[in-house]
């Protein structure tokens, strides 16, 4: 099957490959592109730990052809610290325990991500309704609402 | 038809690793050219923090800081032998068997820095910062850095340690039946508060009060997430996750996260934890297991709830709203 060429921005860099026609976002990121960040866990739309931001938009990286992205700005979670300064939101979740086997972690900060940047002072039912569609196993979530409060917080503190 | 309260309560001990054929856990650890340790080892993390916590153990144990041990854990092909990383012995094993490897690497590494400062290896002590010091002379010192470049250039030993836990198989008396499964168990205790809707039998689970005696917390930030975690995963074993929720028919049994119910964040009930430490006698450095005790009481403390708040005994997990909803019908047609 003839390759196709995706062209994307991600996290700031543009990016161009040639993959297979039906990629999903997901294997691009992480076999083409070398970003292990969104993580394979359920590849059906279940689980949330691929989540990454795609214009803006919470996105799950294994129900997305890669080839739908073209253009577009793609983020994720490790384009979300600024050299060795983390962002808010993972410094909370270092602060809280909001991690333990990690492997959620970084589709709970995607999905935190984009909360915060459309509503930067939510409620505590802001915060479960935003995270609803990605599964944790390890935490009980108590830490996860509580770290992405707390994000908040010292984000209205800072501006 | 209303929303009925109740509240139960429910006490486990659980025992710390398991007794089938001895329970055994290897470990080795050796320091670098530079004076940094590895410990080298075939259990798993599986995401619970054992490489934290074993990491914590052979700094305690060699006197360095945490941050110069690392563990390579996981490769049963060449790491020394480990029974497993489940029934909550990661710690208190493998712990053990790391203890032992450390203090034979430290043996050797006393050695060295006593004849680099000529003295006697009974006298010198750490300051736990990466030095090695006579005791009561805190002048003659040798770093852990010189100690180990020496060991490798100039002395010819190898800064390392073999380390064996085993917990012997434990035989039942033929008499009586008696035996000792465990040499250490941890204990939890729970209150549950429920709301039942003796309609449609759901059950909204309100308040989890739990308290948890796991000996030494090693890492109590660690031992804490771990705590609320199980104290939801108990919630979830009680109310929701089943493969098999019409045994022996199968036909109903989940496939994926679309139909395995788990309760999401929005399901969580208000948690608190508290940890009493009574060290174990064999532990290292007095720890327990408290990786799968802190899942289970609140699964009884749930049902006893219910039977508190609508009178009906559900004893097949999990408990749905379909099962209460039989035990009530059942309740009433008794009546």
């Amino acid at each position: 099957m003839a390759k196709i060429a995706v062209q994307f921005t991600l996290n700031g860099s543009e990016r161009a490959e040639f993959v297979e026609s039906g990629s999903t976002l997901l294997s691009v990121l992480r076999d083409k592109m070398g970003d292990t960040s969104p993580k394979a866990g359920c590849r059906q739309g279940s689980c949330g730990a691929c989540s990454v931001i795609v214009d803006g938009e919470l996105t799950l990286a294994c129900l997305t052809l890669a080839e739908t992205s073209n253009g577009k700005d793609v983020r994720t979670a490790a384009g979300l610290s600024s050299g060795d300064v983390l962002h808010p939101l993972q410094r909370a979740f270092e602060e809280e325990f909001a991690a333990q086997c990690g492997f959620c972690t970084p589709g709970m900060i995607m999905a935190a991500t984009v909360l915060l940047e459309r509503n930067p002072n939510p409620s505590r039912e802001d915060v479960i309704e935003a995270i609803s569609g990605n599964i944790c196993r390890c935490t009980g979530y108590e830490p996860i609402i509580r770290a992405v409060l707390a994000a908040a917080r010292s984000n209205s503190v800072a501006a | 038809m209303a929303w009925k309260r109740g509240r139960g309560v429910a006490a486990i001990n659980y025992p710390t690793g398991m007794n089938l054929g001895g329970d055994p856990t290897q470990a080795l650890v050796h320091s670098t050219p530079t004076g940094n340790f590895m410990v080298t080892l075939s259990s798993v993390d599986l995401g619970q923090g054992l490489r934290q916590v074993i990491a914590q153990i052979c700094a305690e144990t060699i006197g360095v800081p945490t941050e110069w041990v690392t563990v390579d854990t996981a490769d049963t092909d060449t790491g020394p032998h480990c029974m497993g990383t489940f029934a909550s012995r990661g710690t208190h094993r493998v712990g053990n068997a790391v203890i032992r490897a450390a203090q034979e690497a430290r043996q050797v590494m006393l050695e060295v820095a006593a004849e680099e400062l000529e003295a006697d290896a009974a006298d010198l002590e750490t300051d736990g910062k990466g030095n090695i010091h006579v005791k009561g002379a805190p002048s003659l010192s040798i770093s852990i850095f010189e100690t180990a470049l020496a060991a490798h250039f100039k002395h010819g030993r190898s800064i390392s340690g073999r380390g064996m836990f085993l917990v012997p198989r434990s035989y039942p008396e033929t008499e009586t039946g008696a035996m000792k499964p465990s040499t250490c168990y941890a204990h939890a205790c729970t209150v549950a508060e429920v709301e039942v809707d003796d309609e449609t039998g759901e059950v909204r689970v309100l308040s989890i009060k739990n308290v948890f005696e796991i000996g030494r917390a090693l890492n109590p930030k660690m031992v804490e997430q771990q705590l609320i975690g199980g104290s939801w995963m108990g919630m979830s074993h009680a109310l929701y996750e089943t493969t098999e929720p019409y045994y022996p028919v199968r036909d109903h049994g989940a496939r994926d996260f679309n139909e395995y119910l788990m309760p999401g964040p929005g399901d969580i009930a208000e948690t608190e934890i508290v940890v009493l430490e009574r060290p174990s006698g064999d532990g290292p450095f007095g720890a327990k297991g408290p990786g799968e005790m802190c899942a289970n009481p609140q699964i009884p403390a749930i049902a006893n709830a219910i039977y508190d708040a609508v009178g009906v005994r559900v004893d097949t997990l999990p408990i749905t709203p379909e099962r209460v909803l039989r035990a009530l019908r059942a309740q009433q047609a008794a009546a």
